[in-house]
């Protein structure tokens, strides 16, 4: 980070992987949102990597309740602040994995939403229950390997596309939804600072590449996050009341085979009879993100 | 016995209405609600105090299911707002995990539960089956006995939880229906009194930006178990603060329900029926008749199941002949209800030496006649005589059905 970045509010020295997508998420939403933050944090690696007791990384008010009641726990927290005459400019965000945002904690995150409570979430999205062991999330993209989704003899893998979750929270009527990737951190920052500053319930969708769980050196974590999107498999828009209003536009998307040679989830697909062919499925899921997003 | 100065203040409500109006007058900051039977009436009450602008500085939130319900009263009374919701049943069930997570974090949340049984098969009456299968979720539950208690309860629990010492949340168990839908005469928590009585809710730890803390951290086994014990002391803590605090509620609204137990014709009784909730007035008008006929019958009521008061039950209990413990539920492969077996408990390491059956009664919400009352003390007479012959059993069990 050059000299200018903006302070950030979690401090090293957690037990999160070298390269950690979580410790990179949790950084750049803290540094766009500033320190008048309270966090509300569904269990997973970040949760676990930064609060061992009786430590803490966070220079933040945190709260970590259960995996799947997040959106209910910040709507809590706003309406008791507002309760108590202490909203002001206070900026609630929960920040949760794809597991507890998209399958288990989606029906309190839908009851937040609904309701209008003036928060924002962020959604750190690395494709998988990776705090667990890497096994199938409903974020988890079409052919990955993961450990309870194996490639074997008979199986490339995932059978079933992501689920569309920015999408959903667009439906509920949310003011600003975007989605972003660790692998733009300033991209990452403004929309987390644009998102905290609107009234009303926001979201924001960030992917966020495991070294762990994706098979990848430590090194390459925003390397591959930036290759997500300059492949076209990771579209980075945003959605203002339900309109798309701006988009990232990527002016040579490079073949997805390039993105996907570098996960070891995905080796299948170069070794197995037939990968090329599931390549060309995933490769016309990215032409179609370039043709629906406009991303050329 | 009613008070005559309490008198003219009685006004008949719906027991729901009792509780909604005590749970307004405690001044919450966040309530959160969901429809169940037989608790509903209570929030719709307090939804409607809301729109009537009745309750300052309090945000009422209709949440998507009863976990939801619990949880949001975790995110609220982490910032320091007095918190409050009723469920039941079901909802109970679904909020399971949530009221660990609630109590392990040490947040006073408060709720009133209108008991109800569990399916299968469905059921929509009164037995305890619900906040029995919470008994060890750390929380402080107490029975009423009737609406007046429902309702005088609330600021005491409120008080006993908040306090800085114990930080623990609690239930106040009333009987579905047969107190949440029954209309009688009760006097409505006054507000001045009721602001003398309990203090505003000032926990020590917030979420509070200008000074981070952090809520539910991760505890490894090195210091796991420390958290576990010292909720255990906490609890133990409540114990005299629940009697304490009965006495402060009786020295300014006037009215005294127990504290952590009560008797009724205890001091000198021979046989003594022991239970929690409603069906304790039963039981004391059929003690009533036969204490009219010169028997020795007492009634021991327990209020508070949990923290679990032992020496006073063993202290209540120690003169008797036999005890006989009514049970609104099962603990299925034990054959027996939880007071019953933790009374048993209780006594085992103890010198006193009473015998003790149970029987489980009123289940998915069967009647609990007089005449039933009357068969089991009859039957406990016997074992006071010669001995135990069936420690625990089903009452009034359909023959024909089975």
């Amino acid at each position: 980070m050059s000299k200018t970045a903006p302070k950030t509010y979690i401090s090293s020295g957690h037990s999160g992987c070298a390269g950690c997508c979580d410790a990179f998420a949790a950084k750049f939403t803290l540094m766009g949102a500033g320190p008048n933050t309270i966090i509300v944090n569904p269990t997973g690696c970040l949760e676990v990597m930064s609060t061992p007791f009786p430590n803490s990384s966070w220079q933040v008010p945190w709260i970590h309740s259960l995996f799947e009641n997040a959106g209910a726990v910040a709507s809590g927290v706003e309406a008791g602040l507002k309760a108590l005459g202490k909203k002001n400019d206070t900026k609630i965000i929960t920040i949760g994995g794809d597991g507890s945002t998209m399958d288990i904690g989606i029906g309190a995150i839908s009851g937040a939403f609904e309701r209008g409570h003036d928060f924002t979430y962020v959604c750190m999205d690395n494709e998988a229950y990776m705090n667990t062991g890497i096994q199938r999330s409903s974020a988890t993209p079409f052919d990955a390997s993961t450990t309870t989704s194996p490639a074997g003899k008979v199986s490339f893998g995932n059978p079933f596309p992501k689920k569309n979750m920015p999408a959903i929270i667009a439906a509920h009527g949310s003011p600003y939804v975007a989605t972003t990737s660790i692998g733009f951190p300033r991209d990452m920052m403004r929309k987390v600072k644009k998102a905290t500053e609107i009234v009303g319930p926001t979201y924001i969708h960030a992917h966020a590449p495991c070294t762990t769980g994706w098979g990848f050196d430590t090194s390459k974590t925003l390397e591959i996050a930036k290759l997500a999107v300059e492949t076209c498999l990771w579209p980075m828009y945003e959605m203002e009341n339900g309109e798309i209003t701006q988009v990232r536009k990527v002016k040579d998307p490079k073949p997805v085979e390039e993105y996907l040679r570098t996960q070891k989830r995905f080796k299948h697909l170069f070794t197995m009879k037939g990968g090329e062919e599931e390549i060309k499925k995933i490769q016309a899921t990215a032409d179609w993100n370039i043709k629906h997003f406009g991303l050329q | 016995m009613i008070n005559p100065a309490h008198k003219k203040k009685m006004v008949v409500v719906e027991g729901s209405y009792a509780v909604a109006h005590s749970a307004k007058v405690c001044r919450p900051n966040v309530i959160s609600a969901y429809p169940i039977t037989p608790q509903t009436h209570i929030v719709e009450d307090l939804s409607q105090f809301i729109a009537d602008g009745e309750i300052p500085n309090c945000e009422y939130i209709n949440v998507e299911a009863e976990f939801s319900a619990i949880s949001a009263l975790i995110g609220a009374s982490a910032v320091g707002a007095r918190t409050y919701s009723a469920t039941t049943s079901q909802g109970l069930l679904l909020m399971h995990e949530a009221l660990f997570n609630t109590s392990g974090m040490r947040l006073p949340v408060i709720m009133t539960v209108a008991n109800r049984a569990v399916s299968a098969p469905i059921n929509i009456w009164n037995d305890h089956q619900d906040a029995i299968a919470q008994r060890d979720t750390g929380w402080m539950q107490l029975y009423v006995e009737d609406v007046q208690e429902a309702s005088d309860t609330l600021p005491q629990l409120y008080k006993i939880a908040e306090d800085n010492e114990i930080m623990i949340p609690g239930m106040v168990c009333m009987d579905g229906f047969i107190l949440s839908h029954v209309y009688e005469p009760v006097v409505l928590l006054e507000q001045d009194l009721t602001d003398e009585f309990l203090p505003p809710f000032q926990p020590e730890d917030i979420l509070d930006p200008e000074d981070p803390k952090t809520f539910g951290a991760f505890a490894a086994p090195d210091t796991y178990e420390e958290f576990r014990y010292l909720h255990e002391q906490a609890m133990q803590k409540a114990l005299p603060k629940i009697e304490a605090v009965a006495k402060e509620f009786e020295e300014i609204f006037g009215r005294y329900h127990g504290g952590l137990i009560d008797g009724y014709m205890l001091d000198d009784a021979e046989i003594i029926v022991m239970s929690m909730g409603s069906i304790l007035g039963t039981v004391k008008d059929v003690v009533d008749e036969y204490r009219a006929r010169g028997e020795k019958i007492g009634v021991l009521k327990v209020r508070s199941f949990r923290p679990f008061p032992k020496e006073q039950i063993r202290e209540a209990i120690k003169n008797a002949h036999a005890v006989v413990v009514l049970d609104k539920n099962i603990s299925i492969g034990t054959n027996e209800g939880a007071l019953f077996t933790e009374t048993k408990s209780c006594l085992y390491n103890s010198k006193v030496r009473v015998p003790v059956v149970g029987y489980t009664v009123g289940h998915g919400g069967r009647d609990i006649r007089v005449e039933s009352i009357e068969k089991i003390i009859e039957e406990t007479k016997k074992v006071a005589k010669s001995g135990i012959e069936v420690e625990s059993q089903f009452l009034d069990l359909k023959e024909e059905l089975l």
